[in-house]
């Protein structure tokens, strides 16, 4: 990375902290007049402050709403950087048409929205429909402008699921699908199991692949979700997912009665916990979704590193998964993944992985 | 034949084996019956083996007389080479197809019974071809089935019949104008769809089947007179046979169905054209269907576009931001509605609104329509909200329906980096304002829904945003949205509140979304209603200005 990359970035950090939308198109105006391109000021600078600022956010170093306040400054400094460029408005999309929308129920339309603007300099038609797109919404879209391919961007993996019924409806229109962000997985295992006809880590990766063309699937192969996961077929997921509210109420009231402290939660704190509990045990209906017990165990071992950064002890949450042991003792699966979260509590302290940004 | 070759050989003069009673049998047997002595002599034909060759006569050479296939594996069998019950043998005789069984006669003579298969042979191959092209067709339906995209549609029709029909296909769709939309497949090679202006009369067949006639024989069509431009780029051989057929379509034709074979292939057969019109068929109705798609669709959209919520953006030194969400997923509009009529001038007061009908969907959706319009015009009247929501309560009591409305209106100016706010609410939620230190208050305006009673009553209040202050206007979706950890509690006021308070300084656009997210992950999967927010705000930091790309004038707005 280039000195200039890399000062551009502290700046565009600092300037994003600061909510400072002025400063940090400056920032980047700087350095286009440095030399720097779009594509490197997109992916090499504002993408990783990007990434940053989520990170400084599980550290428990800025708040909820600080972050929404930052990537609302790198997305009006992403529009300022695309109003400049002399000649793109004018110029023709050379390739062919791309649609990228999020995975329904996904609000962190970033990622999508880099990857839409680095197609976007490259060449393609670009259709961007955002953040949560209704599945319905995106295959009447994918029906009326007959589109190359579908992005789709998911990154949180209690998502998948969603992204699972958009993928096969995608493809069962003739549209191949390439799935991207941080929910299907670091080497995109799930977007494999999910069936999808391709993955990408980075924005680079995907216009790379583009350009080499994606075959589209057969239509005739129109797959139910049991097809591509038959492990399904054990109920557990439905199950869990079914009578999720009534875990949660369950396993609050044993928490109650085996942490007593908690009675004295105020609602906020309460609310609190309701939620984390409704998380954990969504991870947990996600893991059985994809049958990886490393999703439940990711999630577990990096809400520990929230917990702790946050000052919350992480006894709690050990507790919890020891409740949800006793309501889960006729789901096999569920108790395999519990018990490796348990284990994994013990042995790591990892604070990488899924975000959760309630 | 030579009767002394026979003679030389030390052949008997008469078939021992054939005399007697089974003779008699095989004689009138009704499968043709052939005995060869083992020296590969014809030793006796029956009735029905003679009508088969009617110039073979005993005593002939069996090679001579009958197929090779048949003469060869009597040799086989006489040298040993073969057993009797080894397979069955099979070959044509003239233009039908015989099976031959070997049963041992006398003196090592070898019976051969022959059996007509041809019926069974050709019912066989029927059945195959019949599969085949079902087995075909179910793919075409299904292929052409999956989009509702008419490019994409011909893109597909026409490398199916390449693939399955023809060496060639050329799909022609019905002009727009004066051109016409042409798809062209070469067997397996690429698809490529150009529009340009074409003489369908240059093709004998061609403005017929563009017309729905029913099509001409491929026999009448002379690939002499087929013109360079139905040829596809990569197809180089000299044209043998040539299909044109309709593509049937609701009502109207779909288009023209052109295939190609070159001379080297073999001709179109009449089976092929009645396959041709089964295909042709479908990909017409999968083509209609997706016309129809395609212009509903774009009904839709054109209607859709004056219900859309508008995009909002800094007006007069002022932000705006607005967030809408849709009860049905499958609809982009319901019965909630926004919309910000920027100001003559910064001197003068932008009209903000926000509102609710009672009921959801495209009903609701059409009322928004007729609201947003009355109040469009009621705009020179806006000083005076009482007034706009007196006439605005006549309109709608004067509409043909029965369903009312409640709405927030919000009058803006800004002076001396402040946003001056004057607010009345309608049957509404208050506006919340969210200050600088995270108070979150409710601004204590009032009044009664309009289009239910003949008189409303409003109570407008004025407020002050100063910068990074800000006034958020939003709907009962949000509050009332049902669900949570817990399943069927409600969001609430309290917990937006809360949500808020955490909340102060930060952009519109982010505060807008952040309020949308709680709202559709507190609901999780669960039903909701339409949900709109709005937010207005005094810009906390220098208002930017982009000029020729270039920030320019940081702080000319203060004043």
């Amino acid at each position: 990375m280039s000195t200039t990359t890399s000062a551009a970035q502290a700046l565009l950090w600092q300037a994003v902290a600061d909510a400072d939308e002025n400063a940090a198109i400056a920032v980047l105006y700087d350095a286009m007049d440095e030399g720097l391109d779009e594509e490197t000021l997109l992916l090499d600078v504002i993408a990783p402050v990007q990434e940053k600022v989520g990170t400084e956010w599980a550290a428990g170093r800025i708040t909820v709403a600080q972050e929404h306040a930052a990537t609302a400054i790198s997305e009006r400094a992403m529009a300022a950087l695309a109003h400049r460029h002399p000649t793109r408005p004018s110029q023709p999309a050379r390739r062919g048409r791309i649609t990228v929308a999020c995975i329904d129920g996904e609000w962190h339309a970033f990622p999508a929205r880099l990857v839409s603007e680095t197609l976007r300099l490259r060449g393609w038609h670009v259709d961007y429909l955002g953040a949560q797109t209704p599945t319905p919404h995106l295959i009447a879209h994918l029906h009326r402008t007959g589109s190359d391919a579908a992005l789709l961007s998911c990154s949180l993996p209690t998502h998948l699921p969603a992204a699972h019924a958009a993928i096969t409806a995608c493809q069962a229109i003739g549209v191949p699908v390439m799935a991207g962000g941080r929910a299907f997985g670091p080497d995109g295992r799930y977007a494999r199991a999910l069936g999808a006809d391709h993955w990408a880590p980075d924005a680079r990766t995907a216009a790379t692949a583009l350009e080499a063309g994606l075959d589209r699937p057969a239509p005739a192969a129109i797959r139910q979700t049991i097809d591509d996961l038959p492990h399904l077929d054990d109920q557990e997921y439905t199950l869990v997912i079914q009578n999720r509210a009534q875990l949660v109420k369950q396993t609050l009231a044993d928490l109650e009665e085996r942490f007593p402290a908690m009675r004295a939660y105020s609602t906020a704190q309460r609310d609190r916990t309701t939620e984390d509990l409704a998380h954990i045990i969504g991870f947990l209906a996600t893991a059985l979704y994809v049958d990886d017990a490393r999703l439940f165990t990711t999630f577990i071992a990096w809400t520990a590193g929230i917990l702790s950064a946050r000052n919350v002890p992480v006894t709690s949450l050990r507790l919890g998964l020891d409740v949800l042991v006793g309501h889960l003792r006729d789901f096999p699966r569920a108790l395999t993944f519990l018990t490796a979260a348990t284990d994994a509590l013990h042995t790591t302290s990892d604070h990488t992985g899924p975000g959760i940004t309630a | 034949m030579s009767p002394l070759v026979t003679a030389s050989r030390d052949f008997p003069a008469r078939p021992r084996s054939a005399g007697g009673a089974a003779a008699d049998a095989w004689g009138n047997a009704p499968y043709p019956v052939v005995v060869a002595d083992r020296h590969g002599g014809l030793a006796y034909l029956n009735k029905a083996a003679q009508l088969l060759w009617p110039q073979a006569s005993r005593g002939d050479w069996l090679h001579e007389a009958v197929p090779s296939w048949l003469s060869d594996a009597h040799t086989y069998i006489s040298d040993g080479l073969r057993g009797m019950d080894a397979d069955v043998l099979g070959g044509p005789v003239h233009d039908r197809f015989f099976e031959a069984h070997a049963t041992p006669g006398a003196d090592g003579d070898v019976v051969w019974w022959l059996i007509d298969d041809t019926d069974r042979r050709l019912a066989v191959t029927a059945l195959r071809t019949a599969q085949d092209r079902s087995e075909a067709l179910s793919e075409v339906s299904a292929t052409l089935l999956s989009t509702l995209n008419v490019p994409r549609c011909m893109e597909v029709a026409a490398f199916m019949a390449a693939q399955h029909l023809a060496e060639a296909a050329v799909l022609i769709a019905p002009a727009q104008g004066r051109r016409h939309p042409m798809t062209y497949a070469v067997q397996g090679g690429p698809v490529t769809q150009i529009s340009q202006p074409i003489d369908p009369h240059s093709v004998p067949g061609l403005a017929e089947a563009l017309q729905g006639f029913p099509p001409v024989p491929a026999r009448w069509i002379d690939p002499a007179r087929i013109p360079d431009w139905v040829l596809p780029d990569g197809f180089t051989k000299p044209l043998g046979s040539v299909i044109v057929t309709p593509l049937p379509g609701h009502g109207v034709p779909a288009g023209a169905l052109i295939l190609l074979r070159s001379s080297t292939e073999q001709r179109f057969t009449e089976g092929e054209e009645v396959f041709a019109r089964l295909f042709a068929a479908r990909a017409g109705a999968a083509l209609s269907a997706a016309r129809l798609y395609t212009e509903q669709a774009d009904v839709t959209a054109t209607l859709m576009r004056e219900l859309m919520p508008p995009s909002l953006t800094r007006v007069h030194g002022v932000d705006y931001a607005g967030n809408y969400r849709a009860a049905k997923d499958h609809e982009h509009v319901g019965g909630d509605f926004y919309d910000v009529h920027p100001g003559a001038d910064r001197s003068q007061e932008t009209l903000v609104v926000l509102g609710d009908v009672a009921g959801k969907g495209l009903e609701a959706a059409v009322l928004t329509g007729k609201i947003r319009n009355t109040l469009h015009a009621l705009l020179p009247l806006a000083g005076d909200h009482q007034r706009v929501l007196e006439l605005l309560n006549g309109a709608l009591l004067s509409f043909h329906h029965t369903r009312f409305a409640t709405l927030v209106l919000a009058s803006v100016r800004r002076r001396g980096g402040k946003a001056h706010l004057r607010l009345t609410s309608a049957g509404h939620m208050p506006p919340l304002i969210i200050r600088a230190d995270g108070e979150v208050e409710a601004a204590a305006t009032r009044g009664t829904v309009v289009g239910a009673l003949p008189r409303v009553t409003s109570h407008t209040v004025e407020t002050v945003l100063k910068p990074g202050e800000t006034c958020l206007l939003y709907t009962d979706g949000i509050t009332e949205a049902r669900g949570g950890p817990l399943g069927d509690e409600m969001f609430g006021e309290e917990r937006l509140r809360r949500a808020l308070s955490e909340c102060a300084g930060i952009p519109v656009e982010a505060l807008v979304e952040r309020v949308q997210m709680l709202a559709a992950q507190w609901l999780g999967t669960g039903q909701h209603d339409d949900m709109a927010v709005v937010a207005i705000s005094a810009p906390k930091t220098a208002t930017l200005s982009v000029v020729d790309g270039h920030v320019s004038g940081k702080n000319w707005e203060e004043r």
